[in-house]
């Protein structure tokens, strides 16, 4: 299992080429070879949503690809989101509304908030629950966490878009 | 969050600073222990059972040490001859505690990776360190152990059968820890109560399942003798005692250090066999040794909890007034108890709540069996007995056909009897006394958040008469907090004039690292980004404890002031040199000290700081030592008690037993908030743990002793679209027992939930008297009721 082929992904922007046998992660590529290591790894089988990364504009679970199927694709990870050091929105909104305590589930959690709000069309309470429910947390109960992506989707499609359509019944149980 | 008799400080505590721990998180620059990277680092790998006992015949590891790419591999012989077990009592139980409670405990030692059998699967029986992770497993299948299976000890009442096998032989029994207690008469109190009901309680397996799994790095300087050991642990100065011990060495040559720790929740508080194989690799092999826990390994090799079992009898009155209480439980504490009989001493000292019950007397077992250790996990030993009582409860009000709520107001300590003695011991070995608190405000915040007592029963009933089934649970508890023995803290004004403060704290994301520097902040008078705060680091305190049993803002905020004290005492005398006035006529005041109404007669601590230096034209007065630094060491005097209230209402869906929460309220008082932002998300955070454990987490074992949940596709963590409306009201009663009126918060959330929700959906089913006396509250048990054939009664 020795043999490694030449993988070139583009990653945040930065064109990077690295060495992976065939049967190597996505992730364990991105953290180990390409040292980004923001990205993490917690479970390994796709429940998490802590690896989660935006391959060629979709959100993708980076431990159930192997890196050798990026080859050629456009990764967006944690270390892109903030320019020249300045925290992106979506990062400050999760900082205001304590959305992160150990942190450990953060990168995920921000990634999949990113493919959410800008790839979904649906951005209702309901939505928002259930496309946050892609990524665990188990440090703070979600409560910041949907509070910051809410406020993160008012911000980028308004305040209709993140109306409760719901008719007056409680949305969530 | 805005009563209470919050203490007025006019400075950072009080107030919710913004964490300085979220920029590095956010922007993917933490630095987690699956994050290093160390030049000729090599990776480690372990073999572990598959079998949950048996007996090892013999574990060949020759091929995968001959693998290319392998550079290390050994076996249960090989770790044995070279490394002596974790010794049993890493928590040491104090004599006033052993004195006051009937103990008899015999906590095996737990050998880092055994030869002789396997006591549970997922237990190491090899292994191996390679180049990378993926050839160490690559070689970890060329081990082929030959093992014989022995009778599995499966579960806590198997293992006490008169015929059970013994899990380990040198105990000549499988119980590794008898106690019992009493208090008034104990259980001879039960012969004279007007009513009694007696019912058993069990309480399921689930774990504290942090997002980062374990991992630990080790890397040996020779030239040194020195290890520097990076552990995702809560426990630094434990990892450091525990790998000096095995490895011979000086505590003082061996580092520990946790960096970005990925949640913990009780689940790294002790030592583990790995912290200390991967030093004794990195030393043995000469490079740097990374081990990182995998998801799977986790689950089945990091410590489980709960898992208990309780026969209560709780003996009544005619109006609901609890006379006597008594209560039998077992602990399944599976092949080892790495923290000994610490979680049933919080049972046995939590039962009776913040209720005033005269008699009570209760004993416990705590059997080893063949399932993974059991450890404290978030509340650790607190949900499991406070199951057993709040259902009790509950089961008084509907024998007598009273309202659970009036059940509890009629026992419940009224606040004019605080300070309570409560008659009982802590396992810190002081007799209990409830320092603060207003327990049955808490109960009616709690049911006003629903709407009002006499509300919510008017909608039940209005429920009920369209076919809906709507349910009121209560739960009420109260949670000794701030433990000792101890906390360590170093602070000293560095001599740019910054305050830098190091604790033996080792948070895993509570936000100690910004708190502490709110406390240090407030003492020095300056402002918060002149303080530097380094916790989890055995090279900066010379002593500390660690971050388990909601012990931090109360112990390191004890030791700070310490430590503060300490060095205030020179500052004034150096300063009043320097000004050349007297020290009663000094104040702090911007960054600095200051003659009281004289503005300019100022000298900065940047200036205090270089005057305090030893040598030559140091400014210090006669007989005050050079430096300006102090390590106290902060003893708390006993526990300080938070308590909360807890309501919800759920709705039962008739066809599918479907338990919808429509609201989760937890009046909570952990004394004096230190950040009221931070404070409400441990509680919430707490809140949702403890619904996972309710409703969904379950470490579910088969009667040979296999774990079934091995992975996070069957062991379900609540996601975003599970949890219910919370609502968190903090009552803020100030704590008599230290400086700043604290109260630990950290496991509180969790305690309630799984008797609130088994109280609300049998309250929603009491048309069907149904009773659901274990956890998890399943749709399945809850729907046997409307289709007649309960399961669980």
């Amino acid at each position: 299992m020795t043999d490694t082929r030449k993988i070139t992904v583009t990653v945040n922007g930065e064109r990077l080429t690295g060495a992976a046998e065939p049967r190597m992660l996505l992730v364990d590529f991105l953290r180990d070879e390409l040292r980004r290591t923001g990205t993490h790894v917690g479970c390994e089988h796709g429940v998490c949503g802590a690896c989660t990364v935006i391959i060629d504009g979709d959100a993708a679970r980076s431990c159930l690809m192997f890196a050798v199927q990026a080859d050629g694709a456009e990764i967006s990870t944690i270390e892109g989101l903030a320019t020249n050091g300045e925290m992106h929105p979506l990062q400050k909104l999760f900082s205001e509304h304590h959305a992160l305590q150990c942190g450990f589930c953060t990168p995920g959690m921000l990634m999949t908030a990113m493919d959410l709000v800008h790839n979904s069309k649906d951005h209702s309470p309901e939505a928002i629950r259930i496309g946050m429910s892609a990524a665990l947390c188990r440090c703070t109960g979600y409560v910041g966490i949907i509070e910051a992506v809410t406020e993160y989707a008012r911000q980028v499609h308004g305040d209709a878009a993140v109306a409760d359509r719901d008719s007056g019944e409680h949305s969530h149980g | 969050m805005d009563d209470g008799v919050r203490r007025e400080t006019g400075g950072y505590i009080g107030q919710s600073v913004p964490r300085r721990e979220d920029k590095n998180l956010l922007l993917g620059q933490a630095n987690f222990v699956a994050d290093m990277q160390l030049p000729g680092m090599v990776h480690a790998a372990f073999a572990r059972s598959p079998l949950p006992h048996a007996k090892i015949l013999s574990v060949d590891v020759t091929a995968a040490r001959a693998m290319e790419g392998v550079v290390f591999a050994a076996s249960g012989d090989d770790v044995m001859a070279a490394l002596p077990p974790i010794n049993g009592m890493q928590v040491v139980t104090p004599q006033g505690w052993r004195d006051r409670v009937d103990t008899d405990i015999l906590i095996p030692d737990q050998p880092l990776i055994p030869n002789d059998k396997l006591r549970y699967v997922g237990e190491a029986y090899a292994l191996v360190v390679a180049d990378s992770r993926y050839i160490a497993e690559d070689a970890l299948e060329l081990i082929e152990p030959d093992l014989e299976p022995l009778q599995p000890l499966a579960d806590a009442e198997s293992a006490l059968a008169d015929d059970a096998p013994l899990l380990h032989e040198h105990l000549g029994r499988n119980v590794a820890a008898f106690l019992h207690t009493k208090k008034g008469a104990g259980a001879a109190a039960m012969e004279n109560v007007p009513h009694r009901i007696s019912r058993r309680f069990v309480h399921h397996r689930y774990a504290a399942m942090p997002m980062e799994c374990r991992g630990v790095v080790a890397d040996y300087d020779t030239r040194t003798d020195t290890l520097t050991v990076w552990s995702s642990t809560q426990v630094v100065h434990w990892v450091r005692r525990e790998v000096a011990t095995a490895l011979g060495m000086p505590e003082e040559r061996v580092r520990c250090i946790a960096p970005d720790v990925g949640g913990g929740f009780g689940g790294k508080g002790h030592v583990y066999p790995e912290d200390i194989l991967v030093a004794w690799l990195a030393r043995e092999i000469g490079r740097p040794v990374k081990w990182i826990e995998d998801r799977h390994e986790h689950i089945l090799n990091a410590a489980h909890s709960r898992d208990n079992i309780y026969d209560v009898e709780i003996g009544f009155d005619d109006d609901g007034k609890i006379l006597a209480l008594t209560s039998s439980f077992l602990v399944d504490s599976g092949a080892y108890t790495p923290v000994g009989a610490g979680i049933a001493g919080n049972s046995i000292a939590h039962m009776l709540g913040p209720y005033h019950i005269e008699n009570y007397e209760t004993d416990c077992r705590v059997v080893l069996t063949n399932r993974t250790p059991n450890a404290p996990y978030r509340g650790a030993g607190r949900p499991e007995v406070g199951f057993a009582m709040e259902r009790s409860v509950d089961l008084v009000a509907n024998y007598l056909g009273l309202d659970p709520a009036e059940v509890r107001f009629r026992n419940m300590i009224p606040p004019e009897d605080m300070p309570y003695e409560v008659g009982l011991t802590y396992r810190d070995g002081v007799p209990m006394v409830y320092d603060s608190g207003d327990y049955p405000k808490a109960l009616r915040r709690a049911l006003e958040e629903l709407g009002g007592l006499e509300a919510i029963r008017q909608r039940q009933k209005d429920a009920l008469a369209e076919g809906r089934y709507i349910g009121l649970g209560l739960g009420c508890y109260v949670e000794g907090t701030g433990v000792g023995p101890f906390e360590g803290a170093t602070v000293k004004i560095d001599p740019t004039g910054k305050i830098m403060v190091a604790a033996g704290a080792c948070p895993q994301g509570q936000g100690h690292e910004t708190i502490f520097a709110q406390f240090a902040a407030d003492m020095w008078q300056v402002p918060i980004d002149d303080v530097y705060v380094t916790v989890a680091d055995t090279g900066h305190v010379s002593q500390g404890y660690g971050t388990i049993a909601s012990r931090s803002t109360v112990t390191a905020s004890g030791a700070i002031k310490l430590a503060t004290d300490e060095v205030h005492q020179k500052v004034f005398a150096i300063a009043a040199n320097m000004l050349e006035t007297a020290e009663a006529d000094l104040e702090l005041r911007d960054a600095g000290v200051g003659v009281k109404g004289v503005p300019d007669m100022h000298v900065s601590y940047r200036d205090i700081a270089n005057a305090a230096k030893p040598g030559w034209g140091h400014q210090r007065p006669e007989g005050v030592v050079a430096g300006l630094e102090s390590t106290s060491y902060y003893e708390p005097p006993t526990v300080t008690w938070s308590y909360a209230a807890n309501a919800s209402l759920v709705e039962v869906d008739v066809e599918t037993g479907q338990i919808r929460i429509e609201k989760y309220v937890e009046v909570h008082d952990a004394g004096v908030l230190v950040n009221p932002k931070l404070a409400d998300g441990q509680v919430k955070g707490g809140l949702v743990q403890g619904l996972g454990g309710a409703l969904l987490e379950e470490l579910a074992y088969d009667d040979q002793g296999q774990l079934l949940t091995g992975s996070l596709a069957d062991y379900l963590i609540p996601t975003a679209s599970d949890v219910p409306p919370l609502s968190v009201v903090h009552q803020e009663t100030p704590s008599p027992l230290n400086a700043f009126g604290v109260k630990g918060l950290g496991e509180g959330g969790a305690i309630a939930p799984p008797v609130v929700i088994a109280n609300a959906v049998c309250d929603a089913l009491r048309p069907f008297k149904a009773e659901l006396n274990s956890t998890p509250v399943r749709w399945a048990d809850v729907a046997a009721f409307f289709d007649g054939n309960p399961a669980n009664v």
